[in-house]
């Protein structure tokens, strides 16, 4: 009985891998005879061309704040964009990666069943690195809103990123504290078990000793043992660091800053765009306690121009919080990709390797720049690093301001 | 873990082990067959080699805890040390050795022997201990090896290996490419994985857990599980025998580690945390503990399932799903009055033929 049902069982199990593979045989096989006309652009009654652009990150898992961000924020520009009603329509839809390199190749297989034209993320840099050598050889537009190592666009040309590079966010804040005459003596602390955390800290230590500053204690912490920063702030402390700069993350970040205000020990912190939500972000935080804080990030949710407040208002309405950057550089991904597609001629016919140089094309190109919430005249280099202005602001009672 | 019941080794038969492989060898025919006629989609074509590693830790983790009755929750961890290893010999042997299914082969069994060394320095000490303060002490060892790989830069040219904690400590010369980049992972990574490569590994997995298990050292390792003070009595050293049972499902583990490893082009080490051991165990448990069948089934669901669950429009529910769906199965397959009546069902088949045969 129990070998019937057993093999019953296997039976069944490869049924359903036939199954699904039937399922979705019938739209692969219009797939693949499509790609040879008109790929999955379908021109709708109107000539309008429908570009299916597919998302992924982390819906669910640790860091589901970042994911969710990201989708929302696209989702407010592409709902902006199809009401435009102009020749190009985006339709979009967004799967999850858990944060999990191989959760995220299934979610990026997924979409290619879905016969996705341009691929937008991974949101977070682990899961994105894992795809990107994907798409490079499926010959996919990529274009991420957030995932910030090198690694991401490393030798591939067809990955384009809207955030700046870990290294170089920290060798802007090193040049940013020496310009400013900030501090002669810098402390870093940052998670070692983190690869964004890492790679600013690297670049920063890097740049601040090319520069003349003298780092006097390079702290560390693991990715899992996050709550007591006593060690780390007593060495900074120690070594006289008049300036502490933490490319963390703000939950771990408001716990600096509160033992730090215990043990009285008062330096300018500064702090990368992962700092962004300190204020908005955490439960029982007090606020006071940032004053003061300086921070790397590119958008400004409480900015004053229209663009902006449009924005937030439409994210406000539609998920009752304040965006954040993620949000804001989502939104303008859908933007970019929506610029280039304009600049592209015969995108009915196009198969998504076609599409994919047309597009890589668009965004090396020396005249194509971009005007988004997250930076004006954005550009990109052929590497795929994105080049725009970074902002640095400074928490004063309880709002950025721009410095 | 006495308590547990071992329904599935009872009644075992002497056909039971070949159907195990009738059933990987006949799922990998129709599924090549498939693939042939083009009716899998790219998202189960992605699955293949996953359920494949996670067959293999599965019934490599069942070795542990099912039949030699030793709950192990740092499985992953033998899983990174082989994926680790794996990547590393794969990249460090790119130009001497230039046949990828003979690197991937040599990368597998360096992977294996990685993760048998782990198990022989955790099980050494650790195996004197009994019940939760084993499974405490597997899990301290997960995490240790996790954290140890976050820190560690590995990088290779043309003097050979260089091992750092830190991205400048490295000294490569020009030529030389980091394998291992701390936090960052192994990038950059030449995918080697195929399925027929996962498959063949299976194959090797079930004779070498199904041999041993019905072996004089099997027999011994299950006496030991079943009445420790009994099998010391006739002669059976328990260090001896729990430590081959624990090398071996650490080899294995380190086998299926380098698979995987080779299959995505950049691992991460934070992947094999707690969450993955715990996984595995849930396959052990729900395909039945000591049930090498039950271990294959589970896995293969389990890792399909939450793929599945995409193509309803779920969006953040789908893990959520996936969790019901998983209490709903454990809850139905412990069901005592589920299993009674089945038994009374097959006892009632049973005495209808021997009425039929007098």
């Amino acid at each position: 009985m129990k070998k019937l049902l057993s093999l019953a069982m296997a039976l069944a199990l490869v049924m359903s891998l036939a199954a699904c593979g039937n399922d979705s045989s019938s739209s692969a096989q219009t797939g693949s005879n499509a790609s040879q006309s008109t790929s999955g652009d379908g021109q709708d009654s109107s000539g309008a061309v429908t570009i299916r652009i597919g998302g992924i990150g982390p819906l669910t898992g640790s860091t589901a704040t970042y994911g969710l961000a990201t989708d929302y924020g696209a989702q407010i520009a592409v709902d902006e964009i199809n009401a435009l009603d102009g020749d190009i329509k985006l339709e979009y839809r967004f799967e999850d990666d858990t944060g999990v390199n191989e959760t995220a190749v299934s979610a990026y297989n997924t979409l290619k069943d879905w016969e996705v034209d341009v691929i937008y993320g991974c949101t977070t840099t682990g899961p994105c690195v894992a795809v990107a050598a994907e798409t490079f050889s499926d010959r996919y537009f990529q274009l991420t809103p957030s995932a910030s190592s090198p690694d991401v666009t490393d030798g591939k040309d067809n990955v384009f990123q809207m955030c700046f590079t870990d290294p170089n966010q920290g060798m802007t804040a090193a040049n940013y504290v020496k310009d400013n005459n900030l501090a002669t003596k810098v402390g870093v602390i940052y998670n070692n078990g983190d690869s964004y955390s890492t790679g600013i800290a690297q670049g920063f230590i890097e740049q601040a000793k090319a520069v003349g500053l003298e780092v006097v204690a390079e702290e560390t912490f693991p990715a899992d043992t996050n709550t007591d920063f006593n060690v780390q702030l007593n060495a900074c402390k120690d070594g006289g660091a008049e300036l502490v700069f933490m490319p963390i993350y703000y939950g771990p970040a408001s716990l600096v800053l509160a033992q730090a205000d215990q043990m009285g020990y008062k330096p300018i912190f500064f702090g990368g765009d992962g700092m962004d939500g300190i204020l908005t972000s955490i439960e029982g935080f007090d606020t006071s306690l940032a004053e003061g804080l300086m921070l790397m990030t590119p958008f400004n949710a409480t900015a004053t121009d229209e663009r902006t407040v449009s924005f937030v208002e439409e994210y406000q309405a539609a998920h009752g919080e304040l965006p954040n950057q993620f949000a804001a550089d989502g939104y303008d991904c859908m933007y970019a990709i929506y610029e280039a597609l304009q600049q592209i001629d015969g995108l009915a016919d196009m198969t998504p390797a076609e599409l994919c140089d047309a597009l890589i094309a668009v965004f090396t190109s020396s005249d194509f720049s971009v005007d988004g919430l997250t930076g004006l005249g954005m550009t990109w280099q052929s590497n795929g690093e994105v080049s725009k202005d970074p902002m640095v602001v400074v928490i004063e009672n309880g709002a950025y301001v721009s410095q | 873990m006495n308590k547990l019941s071992f329904r599935s080794m009872k009644g075992r038969k002497a056909l039971s082990p070949f159907l195990n492989y009738a059933i990987v060898i006949a799922a990998f025919l129709a599924v090549q067959l498939a693939l042939k006629m083009d009716m899998v989609s790219n998202s189960m074509q992605s699955l293949l080699v996953p359920v494949c590693c996670y067959v293999v830790m599965a019934i490599s983790l069942n070795l542990t805890v099912g039949v030699l009755g030793e709950l192990s929750l740092g499985h992953g961890g033998f899983m990174s040390l082989g994926a680790f290893s794996g990547i590393i010999v794969s990249v460090a042997l790119k130009n001497l050795v230039p046949l990828s299914p003979l690197r991937l082969a040599i990368s597998l069994a360096v992977g294996a022997l990685f993760g048998a060394a782990g198990g022989v320095i955790i099980g050494v000490p650790v195996l004197r201990l009994r019940g939760d303060y084993l499974a405490i002490v597997t899990l301290a060892f997960g995490e240790i090896i996790k954290n140890v790989m976050q820190v560690l830069y590995i990088g290779v040219d043309e003097h050979g290996l260089h091992m750092s904690t830190k991205e400048a400590g490295l000294l490569l010369s020009e030529t030389g490419t980091a394998i291992v980049k701390g936090p960052m992972g192994a990038v950059g990574v030449t995918k080697l994985a195929t399925f027929t490569a996962g498959f063949l590994l299976i194959l090797l997995t079930l004779l070498i857990v199904q041999n041993l298990v019905h072996s004089r050292a099997g027999r011994a390792i299950q006496a030991l599980r079943d009445n420790r003070i009994a099998a010391e009595s006739v002669g059976i050293s328990p260090t001896k025998y729990k430590l081959i049972a624990f090398v071996i499902s650490a080899a294995l583990a380190g086998a299926a580690g380098a698979l995987y490893g080779l299959n995505y082009s950049s691992t991460l080490a934070s992947k094999f945390d707690f969450n993955t051991s715990i996984l595995i165990l849930v396959f052990v448990v729900l395909g039945g503990l000591g049930s090498i069948r039950g271990s294959i089934v589970a896995a293969t669901v389990l890792t399909i399932l939450p793929e599945l669950l995409r193509n309803f429009d779920v969006k953040e529910y789908r893990m959520l799903i996936y969790a019901v769906i998983l209490i709903v199965v454990m809850l139905v397959t412990n069901n005592p009055t589920l299993w009674s009546w089945i038994a009374r069902f097959q006892r009632r088949k049973a005495e209808e033929k021997g009425g039929a045969e007098q």
